[in-house]
C-alpha cells in the first residue's frame, strides 16, 4: 500500500477528531482533513513522508481550513473562527477521567437523537475513514440508501446542536448502548475488512480496543463495557494464527493456537470471571464467554460446543439478532451435526429477516459448509456462488474460492 | 444559544383526563413555566384551543385565496400548545422538553430553529 493510504487508514480520525474540536463542525473537519491528504497525495511520492504523519496532516488540515475561513466567512465569524483554531482550545476541555477527542466524537456520532443505523455509519466515516460504499456493504444496504443516512445525521448534528463532548456521568448509562454497538462494529470491520486486498485492519482492530479501554476507565462499573473489551481482547488473540504464510484465510478449526496471543487471552480472561462474578450478564459478556470457550480448548476437537451453544441460545433469545442465529446454526452443526444445522439455516430463509440474510455472506458460506457435510455438492456449490458474489474482500473471496473448488 | 421549538402533541378523540389531573398539570407546566423563565430559557410559550378550531387559509389556482375549515394535517395527533426556549445545545434542549413532556404528560417534539443569517 503507498505510504498516504497507510496514513489515511492509521490517521484519518484521528484527525477529524482533532479538526472537529478546533472547528466545533463535523463537515469542515472532515473536508479539511481530505484536503490534507489531497496535498499529501502530491508532495509525499517527491518530497517524502513527514517524520510525524498524521501531525503532518493535522497542521496541514488546520492551516487549511484557517485559509478557508479567512476567504469565505463574514468578518465578525472569521474573527471568532480564527480565534478558535489558532489561539486556544475551543472551551474548557472535561475534567472527567477520560478526555480523547476521538471517544468525544464517538459519542456525538452515537446521540440518542440519531437513529441507530445513522449512529454507526457515521462512526465508521468519521473515525474509520470508510467509504460509503464500504459502509453500505458492510451493513447490507445499497448504497444511494447509506449516503442520504451519512449526510442525513451530519446535517443534523449541525442543525439540531448536537454536543460533541462525552456526557456528564448521569447521563451515561443511557448513551453507553449505541457507542458499545459502534466500538463492536469497528472492530469486526477491522478483523474481516469488507473490501480490498487485506482481509484484516489492523488498525481500526486497535482503535476498537483502545476505545473499548477508555469506556472500561470512563465507566469501571459497567459490566457490558467489560464484556465487550473483553470480547476484542479474545477475538484480536487470534489474529496471529488467522492467516498462514501465504497470507490465506485459516479456518478457526485449523488455527494454530499455539500462536495465539497468550497475553491477550490472559488479560480477556480474567475480565469474563470478572463479569461472571458481577452476575448481570449481557449480549457482549455472552460472546466474551463464546470467544472464552475457545481460547481454552488446547485445539479445535477440545472444544466445549455443548456450552458454546448454551451460550449462543442465550445470546439468540437476548438479541433476536439474525447474525447470531447464523452463528448459532455452526455450534448446532458441532453439537448435533449437519441435518439439524441445515434445519435451523432453511427456518431462518423463512424468517422476517431473510432479505437481510440474503445480502449476508457468512449465511451463505455457512449453509454451503453444512450442504458439503450432506453431500449436496451442487447446492453447495450454488451457495458459495452466492457467497462469493457478496464478498469484497480479496482473502476471504479466496479461501471461499477453494472452498468450493474441493467439492467432489 | 440556540432556540428550538417544543410542541406537544395531543391525540385526536383520547380520553380527556380527570378534572384533578387536568389541574395538576396546569399547576405542573406553570411551574415549570416559571422555571425556564428564572434559568433564562424562556422565550414564548402557549396553549392552543384544539385543532377542530383551526382554518386554513391557502393560495388557490385562480390567484385568491380558500379558506377552509378545520386543521390543515389529516392525521389524528394535533399540536396543543408549545414552547420557545433557548438552549446551549441539543442536550440541553431535550433535557428540557423531557420536564416539559412530563409536567403536561404527552409526547414533545424538539425542533431547532434556523440560525438567524449572519450580519456584518
Amino acid at each position: 500500500m503507498d505510504p498516504v493510504s497507510t496514513v489515511f487508514r492509521a490517521e484519518y480520525g484521528r484527525a477529524v477528531a482533532t479538526l472537529t474540536r478546533l472547528l466545533g463542525d463535523i463537515d469542515s473537519a472532515e473536508e479539511a482533513v481530505q484536503e490534507a491528504f489531497a496535498v499529501a497525495t502530491d508532495r509525499w511520492p517527491n518530497d517524502g513522508t513527514p517524520p510525524n504523519p498524521g501531525g503532518w496532516i493535522v497542521t496541514t488540515a488546520r492551516n487549511r481550513a484557517l485559509d478557508r475561513i479567512r476567504r469565505e466567512s463574514t468578518r465578525r465569524h472569521r474573527y471568532e473562527q480564527a480565534y478558535r483554531i489558532t489561539d486556544h482550545d475551543p472551551e474548557p476541555r472535561e475534567v472527567g477521567p477520560v478526555d480523547d477527542d476521538r471517544l468525544r466524537l464517538v459519542f456525538t456520532c452515537c446521540h440518542p437523537a440519531l437513529a441507530p443505523a445513522a449512529q454507526v455509519a457515521l462512526t465508521l466515516r468519521l473515525l474509520g475513514g470508510l467509504s460509503t460504499d464500504e459502509i453500505a456493504r458492510a451493513f447490507m444496504v445499497p448504497e444511494p440508501t447509506m449516503g442520504q443516512r451519512i449526510s442525513r445525521a451530519k446535517a443534523k448534528i449541525t442543525a439540531a446542536g448536537i454536543p460533541y463532548r462525552i456526557p456528564r456521568d448521569a447521563d451515561l448509562p443511557d448513551r453507553l448502548p449505541p457507542v458499545l454497538a459502534v466500538v463492536y462494529l469497528i472492530f469486526n470491520e477491522g478483523y474481516t475488512a469488507t473490501t480490498g486486498q487485506a482481509l484484516i485492519r489492523d488498525d481500526l482492530c486497535h482503535e476498537a480496543i483502545r476505545l473499548a479501554r477508555l469506556l472500561v476507565e470512563l465507566m469501571p462499573d459497567e459490566p457490558e463495557a467489560r464484556g465487550l473489551l473483553a470480547l476484542l481482547l479474545l477475538t484480536a488473540a487470534r489474529r496471529p494464527a488467522r492467516l498462514d504464510d501465504r497470507g490465506r484465510l485459516v479456518r478457526l478449526a485449523d488455527q494454530d493456537r499455539g500462536r495465539w496471543d497468550r497475553p491477550l487471552i490472559i488479560e480477556g480472561h480474567a475480565i469474563v470471571r470478572d463479569c461472571l462474578r458481577r452476575n448481570s450478564p449481557g449480549p457482549y459478556q455472552w460472546q466474551a464467554a463464546i470467544a472464552a470457550v475457545h481460547a481454552d480448548a488446547a485445539d479445535a476437537t477440545q472444544t466445549d460446543w455443548g456450552q458454546i451453544r448454551a451460550l449462543y441460545d442465550q445470546l439468540l433469545a437476548a438479541t433476536g439478532s439474525p447474525v447470531v442465529a447464523v452463528n448459532r446454526a455452526v455450534a448446532v452443526l458441532e453439537t448435533d451435526g449437519p441435518a439439524a444445522a441445515l434445519q435451523v439455516l432453511d427456518e431462518l430463509v423463512m424468517s422476517p429477516a431473510v432479505d437481510q440474510l440474503d445480502r449476508y455472506q457468512h449465511f451463505h458460506a455457512t449453509r454451503a459448509e453444512v450442504l458439503a457435510q450432506l453431500d449436496r455438492p451442487a447446492d453447495a456449490r450454488a451457495a458459495y456462488d452466492r457467497a462469493l458474489a457478496l464478498t469484497g474482500n480479496e482473502a476471504e473471496a479466496r479461501f471461499l474460492g477453494e472452498r468450493q473448488a474441493a467439492l467432489p | 444559544m440556540k432556540q428550538y421549538l417544543l410542541s406537544v402533541y395531543m391525540v385526536e378523540g383520547a380520553p380527556v383526563p380527570a378534572e384533578d389531573e387536568i389541574q395538576r398539570m396546569y399547576a405542573d407546566v406553570d411551574t415549570f413555566n416559571k422555571k425556564l423563565q428564572t434559568s433564562g430559557h424562556w422565550v414564548f410559550a402557549g396553549g392552543l384551543h384544539p385543532a377542530d378550531v383551526a382554518t386554513v387559509v391557502q393560495p388557490s389556482a385562480g390567484g385568491g385565496i380558500t379558506t377552509t375549515d378545520g386543521p390543515f394535517a389529516e392525521a389524528k395527533e394535533h399540536i396543543g400548545g408549545f414552547w420557545v426556549i433557548k438552549a446551549a445545545d441539543l442536550d440541553e434542549a431535550l433535557r428540557l422538553a423531557g420536564e416539559g413532556a412530563v409536567a403536561c404528560g404527552g409526547p414533545v417534539e424538539v425542533r431547532p430553529f434556523q440560525d438567524e443569517p449572519e450580519g456584518e
